[in-house]
């Protein structure tokens, strides 16, 4: 059946902000979408809110529209653009929740717009929990027994008549958002409130609790003819219990039979028929009874899924380009196999190595937070890794997460009767150290049914641990380290490094490993990814390493330029490098064979068809060498880039280049100028530029004695991540104090040695009352081109990763701007930069002063790029290979006159905010965390808002990052701290003219009322973080309730809640924890809600403007040639 | 390592304790023991199926194959009574890269390394076997040896010399040429009476299945479906089948070269000259095709999975199917022909199914004469169930002929 005549363009909607639960892939699948479309010649129309994405990229769709998704803004689109067909399927939940909704608000109806790739229908089979049971009922298989909640009443009976544990999941929510099992009547309340909350429709799913059951998922494609492929089956070695994005998960199963794997594909292909999937991809869910294998059908994602992005890496098989390609009416007969080029792709990829999937966390950053694993996703990224046999991807997998003290370790005395017993207690409650616990219990002697007993997890995996341990042993206790044990070593996933800890060299031992590998000339091998198990050859150069015989590397022709991604997705590195580095890929494929090393199955970058060269591996030196070292025999080879992958790749230059690789760009030694403190101190001396003043502290007296020096207040933060405790503002001796303590506690006992820190506090001080701003720089050793100067809307103090910030900056004067540029010019050069820096500065009282600099791409840059419609990562690319400024002004890469730091008049104004991850992380007590932003980044995604001035773009910005936006009327609940009084009434006066109705403690209504602005009184209310008590004080002349009450009872619509400056500021958590719990607007400094008004006021006067990218890059390119 | 290469015959590269596996073409792969320790020989075949090696190794057309499994973890869910597709292990010799240390599954009796020294199967692991793949992709399949343990050493207690293992497998004969069904099929027929929902009642039909080397799911899927299955051994002739009263042929998948199997295509043309239903499978397809009149060939490396993807020419629909076949019918595709056979005597026939990645004949159907039959695998195990419904359209063909004959 051929492709569908009758649809010439189609709209397609991204996912949105990067969240937990709905991450890069979803870009990487739109990317795809949006290639296959344009391929097709179909006219193709885009909207998604998150600027870092390849997705958004102007060349990718012929309209791009950067802006909220949202029923009235899609309507506006689809009535401008008017497209044949809209595909809702490749944007996570985002897309098909916003599909259903222009469904029900009958938009799709009014302008005769087909949904293609699902219908209405069935996205509601496969998602409405009651329609799917009775889909899978159809197809002759079993759901857990469970009934439907609406209301707390309800959940009350069905728990007396299915028992506990009883688990909970809400209807329409991505990634488990407010599931989770309830084991006794408390928490049995507290998740079904939450789950009533968030669900879309107000509906609660409660199941017999199946904990402990194998998992597994299956990944299933489906075209017009009812054909259907099962492309891979993935194991959960992680039983059920632990969310499938938060468990190790493998690929394809090892612990089934045939027949008992047929009969889930059977019960698949059942339900994707049943649910109507007509065209396009699906995921489902199993769960198999470890004892008698009783199957239960947990659930399906009726869409392209996180699940599908792996599967895709794992085994060649592009779902979401084929998704695409069913869309438009082929068959899998029709599409090429894009691997063998030979086959077609109605086939099952079958593999002949193993796939492993780890998830990154990051509990650190949200202290307070449970650990807990469950069934409410909480990784923020994940690595997976690809190799001979499963110990080997294991180890790829772990040392690919990047985090030191993540992988298996045997440093130390063998763990005592005494250990191995409390970490077998430890280890029934699953978290993200459940694997190291393992491993340690295994080395202290635990036996595999005592891990199994507590962890339920499959005893085969559990004897691949043991192995991995006995091969730790033997090469721990071997007299000499033999050829035969060094092969066996590396063939049980055991690093240099870990191998140099064994044999009690300890880091630098890595080096030493190395060269004995090297003198047996025992290098890993690079095998091909071909979706066939070698039956055909395949044309795709996918490659993963392991140990084994042969190679099957090509020869290449033209020079080689290798590009490091960024790894796994972790606060503070996200999607922004991967799409820094699909941009070097992009341009210097032009000239160069150009070689992607990455392991985060979530990207762009890892698409086998973006680079010439796809190498599917860790991010570690000694991979990297190896890389290097093979494709070095097949042909030149110009160099490395490492600045484009954030920090990762940075950190191995030196280690690199000291290896012998070439490091394209800055240099290591010109990177070591702008990160050590002490030499960037020389180079801001050196430029008569300011830095605020700093100090080290190894004791609370030295730390003292700093701070003294420095003059409160000042940030304090250890020099490395100490027991996951970061950065805090502190404003005296005592908080400085309580802060010394507890890194000294937190500090491994044994390291402390009398009241001094294993490695020093660094002790910056705190600029009050700045203004931040950020500024990126390409620099080519003579001329600087400024990509974009940020304003954060915040003032200093929050993360630049956390802040908003405008583009152009709203408030800077030329002269201001002018001593930016100047100050830039003289870091880049002053620190040798070549290609990207980025620059943090903050003006206090118009003093500027240099915060830190970073000599690569920074996370702005995709931000920068799209508001000023200037590929600034692919020119930096190119000065990285050798180009200048001036030559890529001639390619049109930049502008040819000027630069992104000039401010034009009429030139619209982008706003970047972030998306914080509140929700997902609770409390032991179940409340979320404290929401307050500091001085440590938090936030997991961003979004961005394009209009004409700054209020408007400042409102599409909330749109987006915040479901409904701002309110435009209504009740809004102030309590500010004695500091932000003064500038409180000019603000309270706005609100009243507004509209809005203020509600207020007894403290700010007392000044307000002193300015005769009236509000309403609530009670006063306190409580800690720790406890779930909270604290009531009526007070006079208040309504009779507490702002908590209120918040829960939906009568307030916003919050300004601006914490005391002083002491733990967990004063207002209460609030702030309700707040985010209602998805209430909240706004914690008085910088941002000054903002807020602005933004009210403008969007109640002029409604949103609506324009696509490329006519955004018209006006910019009319205004440049003025 | 090739002994082609520069390395000398007589150097040495392996001990007693490993498991030498060399090839016809001097390729030679050094690993460990696994199974029993011996030498064995046979054709060395490649199969990518990720479950179901079980199933594999009790497959009697597997007979006198070394097979090499690609999934690289082999043994995990142990070895069951429930799912071997016959009484024996017929593979000649077992190739894997991670034999598995433990057994686990709910099912399992016992573990698949001890079910091989029980049943005498040597075998060899920890061998890079995508190299060895890769290799019999490009050269094709060919004749192979495994040796280990006393095979390895000489009766004055040396190690056997490279060359001389290399001879022995020279020695051996090709696959080719082979007629082995005789070797794999019953010495008396058995019954098989309907299962499930039809048990204890009248059967549906009877069907005469030819055991050529069958796999015990066939019988069990025409069970499941109400017919009464009596399996025979392959020497028997038209006469045994009019007596157990037929109304349906079946001729099984079986080991062998279909050129070799003159017996069983005259056998075929007799079934075929009484119009009785015939359904065939695998060897059975090649036998139908040779009995119309059209040739059979060798593929280069065959088909051994559990992934293929089947078009159906008739409905245009694609089934992912279970393959294990060597040999191929040579008919054209596309339009109907006459059969060539003595002139078109059994009228046209059209190539009703297509393996999709390589364009080989993969089914074929007569439309004058109530006959057709597939190069794969619808009973599966192991593989995907998609083509289950070629039963239904046998026991249909078996009542439409069976209310055609009693309305006539």
């Amino acid at each position: 059946m051929p492709k569908r005549t009758d649809i010439h363009s189609v709209m397609v909607i991204g996912s949105g902000p990067i969240v937990i639960g709905q991450a890069a892939e979803f870009d990487y699948s739109g990317t795809q979408a949006c290639r296959v479309l344009r391929e097709e010649g179909i006219r193709v129309i885009l909207v998604n809110s998150n600027p870092a994405t390849i997705m958004t990229d102007p060349q990718m769709a012929d309209a791009t529209y950067i802006e909220p998704i949202t029923v009235p803004i899609l309507e506006r689109i689809i009535a401008k653009e008017r497209p044949d067909a809209l595909l809702p399927t490749l944007g996570g939940q985002t897309a098909l929740n916003a599909a259903m909704a222009l469904g029900e608000a009958g938009v799709l109806k009014k302008y005769n717009v087909e949904l293609i790739g699902a219908s209405l229908e069935a996205i509601d089979r496969g998602e409405d929990r009651e329609l799917f049971k009775q889909v899978v009922e159809q197809a002759g298989a079993e759901s857990a027994r469970s009934s439907i909640a609406h209301s707390m009443q309800e959940v009350d009976q069905i728990v007396a008549e299915l028992g506990y544990p009883l688990v909970v999941r809400p209807s329409f929510t991505m990634g488990g958002l407010g599931s989770g099992i309830a084991h006794d009547e408390e928490e049995l309340h507290r998740i079904a409130g939450a789950g009533l909350h968030y669900s879309p429709t107000n509906e609660v799913l409660l199941e017999e609790g199946i904990e402990g059951w194998k998992e597994y998922e299956l990944e299933l494609m489906r075209d017009r003819n009812d054909n259907v492929v099962v492309v891979c089956p993935i194991e959960n070695v992680d039983p059920v219990g632990v969310h499938t994005g938060d468990s190790i998960t493998v690929a394809p199963c090892f612990t089934l039979t045939d027949r008992e794997y047929q009969n889930l594909r059977n019960i698949g292909i059942a339900i994707i028929r049943g649910v109507g999937v007509d065209t396009g991809g699906c995921n489902i869910q199993f769960a198999v009874h470890p004892e008698t294998g009783r199957v239960i059908v947990i659930e399906m994602n009726p869409r392209v899924s996180r699940s599908s992005a792996l599967a895709s890496k794992a085994t060649g098989f592009p779902i979401a380009k084929i998704a695409t390609k069913l869309a438009l009416g082929y068959t899998l007969d029709e599409i090429q196999n894009d691997i063998t080029r030979s086959t077609p792709a109605s086939f099952e990829p079958t593999i002949d190595y193993v796939v492993t999937k780890v998830p990154r966390f990051a509990f650190e950053k949200f202290p307070g937070a449970e650990e807990r694993l469950t069934t409410s996703m909480k990784s923020v990224g994940e690595a997976m890794a690809l190799a001979g046999n499963f110990q080997e991807s294991l180890g790829k997998a772990m040392r690919s997460i990047d985090k030191r003290h993540m992988g298996f370790s045997w440093d130390g005395p063998v763990p005592d009767e005494e250990e191995v017993a409390g970490l077998l207690e430890a280890m029934h409650v699953p978290t993200e150290h459940r694997y190291l616990q393992i491993q340690r219990a295994i080395w202290g002697g635990a036996s595999a049914e005592q891990i199994f007993a507590a962890t339920k997890i499959d005893p085969w995996f559990i004897a691949q641990f043991m192995l991995i341990n006995e091969t730790a042993m033997a090469v721990r206790k071997a007299k000499t380290l033999t050829y035969a044990l060094l092969k066996r070593a590396k063939k049980a996933g055991l690093s240099d490094v870990q191998i140099a800890h064994l044999r009690g060299l300890g880091d630098e031992g890595e080096n030493t490993i190395r060269e004995l590998r090297w003198t047996y000339d025992l290098h890993p091998v690079f095998k091909t990814v071909d979706t066939c198990a070698a039956e055909f050859d395949a044309v795709t150069p996918y490659y993963y390493s392991c140990y084994a015989d042969e190679t099957e590397l090509r020869t290449r022709e033209r020079e080689a330029v290798i590009i490091l991604g960024s790894g796994p997705n972790r606060i503070g590195q996200g999607i922004e490098f991967d799409y820094t580095c699909v941009h070097a890929v992009q341009e210097l494929g032009q000239d160069y064979d150009t070689i992607m090393v990455n392991c985060n199955p979530e990207t762009v970058s890892t698409d086998y068809d973006m680079s010439d060269r796809l190498y599917f591996e860790p991010l570690t030196f000694e991979d990297v060498l190896e890389i290097y070292e093979a494709e070095l025999q097949m042909g030149p080879v110009k160099g490395v880039i490492v600045q484009l992958g954030g920090q990762t790749p940075l950190s191995l230059a030196a280690r690199l280049k000291a290896a012998g690789v070439p490091i394209l760009g800055t240099t290591p030694e010109s990177i070591d100028l702008a990160e050590n403190r002490e030499l960037f101190g020389d180079v801001l001396r050196r430029e008569g530029l300011n830095a605020p003043r700093y100090g080290t502290a190894l004791s609370l007296e030295e730390a003292q004695q700093a701070a003294n020096a420095i003059g409160y207040p000042v940030l304090v933060r250890p020099s490395y991540v100490l027991g996951g405790r970061g950065m805090e503002i502190v404003y005296d001796d005592a908080q400085l104090r309580t802060y010394v303590a507890r890194a000294l506690e937190e500090a491994q006992a044994d390291m402390v040695v009398s009241g001094r820190l294993p490695s020093p506090l660094l002790i910056d001080k705190f600029l009050s009352d700045a203004i931040e701003i950020d500024v990126d720089a390409l620099f080519d050793g003579e001329e600087l081109y400024i990509g974009g100067i940020m304003e954060h809307v915040e003032e200093a103090g929050v993360h630049s990763g956390d802040a908003a910030c405008t583009l152009p900056p709203s408030t800077l004067s030329d002269d201001q701007i002018r001593r930016l540029r100047e100050a830039t010019l003289a870091i880049a050069k002053g620190c040798n930069v070549q290609g990207l820096i980025n620059v943090q500065y903050a003006f206090m009282s118009n003093t500027l002063y240099v915060i830190e600099a970073n000599p690569r791409a920074s996370r702005t840059v995709p931000f920068a790029s799209k508001a000023t419609g200037t590929p600034l990562a692919k020119a930096a690319a190119r000065i990285m290979v050798g180009e200048t400024i001036a030559q890529q002004r001639e390619r049109g890469l930049l502008l040819p006159h000027g630069d992104g730091g000039e401010v034009r008049n009429g030139q619209p104004v982008a706003v970047k905010e972030s998306v914080l991850p509140f929700k997902r992380f609770r409390t032991p007590i179940g409340r979320t965390v404290d929401v307050l932003l500091g001085p440590e980044m938090r936030s997991t995604g961003e979004v961005m808002g394009f209009d004409r001035d700054f209020p408007h773009a400042f409102a599409k910005s909330q749109l987006a990052a915040y479901d409904g936006g701002l309110p435009t009327n209504g009740n809004v609940f102030i309590s500010v701290n004695d500091a932000d009084k003064r500038q409180l009434p000019m603000l309270a006066v706005r609100l009243v003219e507004l509209g809005f109705t203020i509600w207020a403690t007894a403290g700010t209504a007392s000044v307000l009322r002193r300015y005769g602005i009236e509000s309403k009184i609530v009670d006063k209310i306190t409580s800690r973080i720790d406890s779930a008590e909270a604290k009531v004080q009526h007070v006079s002349g208040s309504v009779g309730k507490n702002v908590v009450q209120l918040i829960e009872d939906n009568q307030i619509d916003m919050v300004l809640n601006t914490p005391n400056s002083r002491g733990s500021r967990s004063d207002g958590y209460a609030i702030r924890a309700a707040a985010i719990t209602a998805d209430l607007p909240q706004f914690t400094t008085i910088t941002e809600f000054q903002a807020v008004l602005l933004a009210i006021e403008a969007v109640k006067k002029n409604d949103y403007q609506i324009m696509s990218i490329q006519e955004h890059a018209r006006e910019l390119f009319a205004l440049e040639s003025e | 390592m090739s002994l082609n290469d520069s390395v000398t015959l007589t150097e040495q590269y392996y001990s007693a304790e490993d498991a030498v596996l060399v090839l016809e073409d001097g390729q030679i792969y050094v690993g460990r023991p696994y199974g029993a320790h011996g030498e064995t020989f046979g054709e060395i075949v490649f199969a990518t199926a990720m479950t179901g090696y079980q199933e594999t190794l009790t497959d009697p057309s597997y007979d006198r194959q070394i097979v090499v499994q690609t999934f690289p973890h082999i043994g995990d869910t142990g070895v069951n009574t429930e799912d071997p597709e016959s009484s024996k292990i017929w593979v000649s010799g077992y190739v894997v890269r991670e034999p598995s240390p433990v057994v686990s599954n709910w099912r399992a009796q016992g573990s698949l390394d001890e079910e091989l020294v029980r049943q005498g199967i040597v075998g060899i692991s920890d061998i890079d076997t995508r190299k060895l793949v890769r290799h019999l992709r490009s050269a094709g399949v060919m004749r192979a040896g495994i040796f280990s343990g006393k095979a390895l050493l000489s009766e004055a207690g040396t190690l056997v010399p490279p060359a001389a293992l290399l001879a022995r497998v020279g020695e051996q004969p090709p696959m080719a040429g082979a007629n082995l069904s005789a070797e794999v099929s019953t010495q008396e027929h058995y019954v098989i009476e309907p299962t499930g929902d039809f048990a204890g009642k009248e059967p549906v039909a009877t069907v005469a299945a030819l055991d050529l080397g069958i796999k015990s799911m066939t019988p069990h899927r025409l069970a499941e479906r109400g017919c009464r299955v009596v399996v025979m051994p392959m020497q028997s002739t038209f006469a045994d089948i009019e007596a157990v009263g037929a109304t349906g042929v079946f001729f099984s998948n079986g080991p062998g070269d279909p050129a070799a199997a003159d017996d069983t295509v005259a056998l075929l043309r007799q079934v075929l000259d009484a119009r009785i239903p015939f359904f065939g499978i695998c060897f059975g397809n090649q036998i139908l095709g040779r009995a119309l009149g059209f040739g059979t060939y060798k593929l280069k490396f065959g088909h051994r999975g559990v992934n293929q993807p089947v078009k159906d020419l008739t409905t245009g629909k694609v089934e992912v199917t279970a393959h294990n076949h060597g040999f191929a019918v040579d008919a054209p595709i596309g339009e109907p022909v006459l059969a060539p056979y003595q002139d078109g005597k059994y009228g046209r026939v059209r190539v009703s199914h297509i393996d999709l990645n390589d364009n080989v004949v993969e089914g074929l159907e007569c439309l004058d004469i109530p006959a057709f039959s597939v190069q794969y695998h619808p009973e599966a195990a192991a593989g995907p169930h998609d083509a289950s419904y070629l039963f239904d359209r046998f026991v249909d063909r078996m009542r439409q002929t069976a209310t055609t004959q009693a309305q006539a």
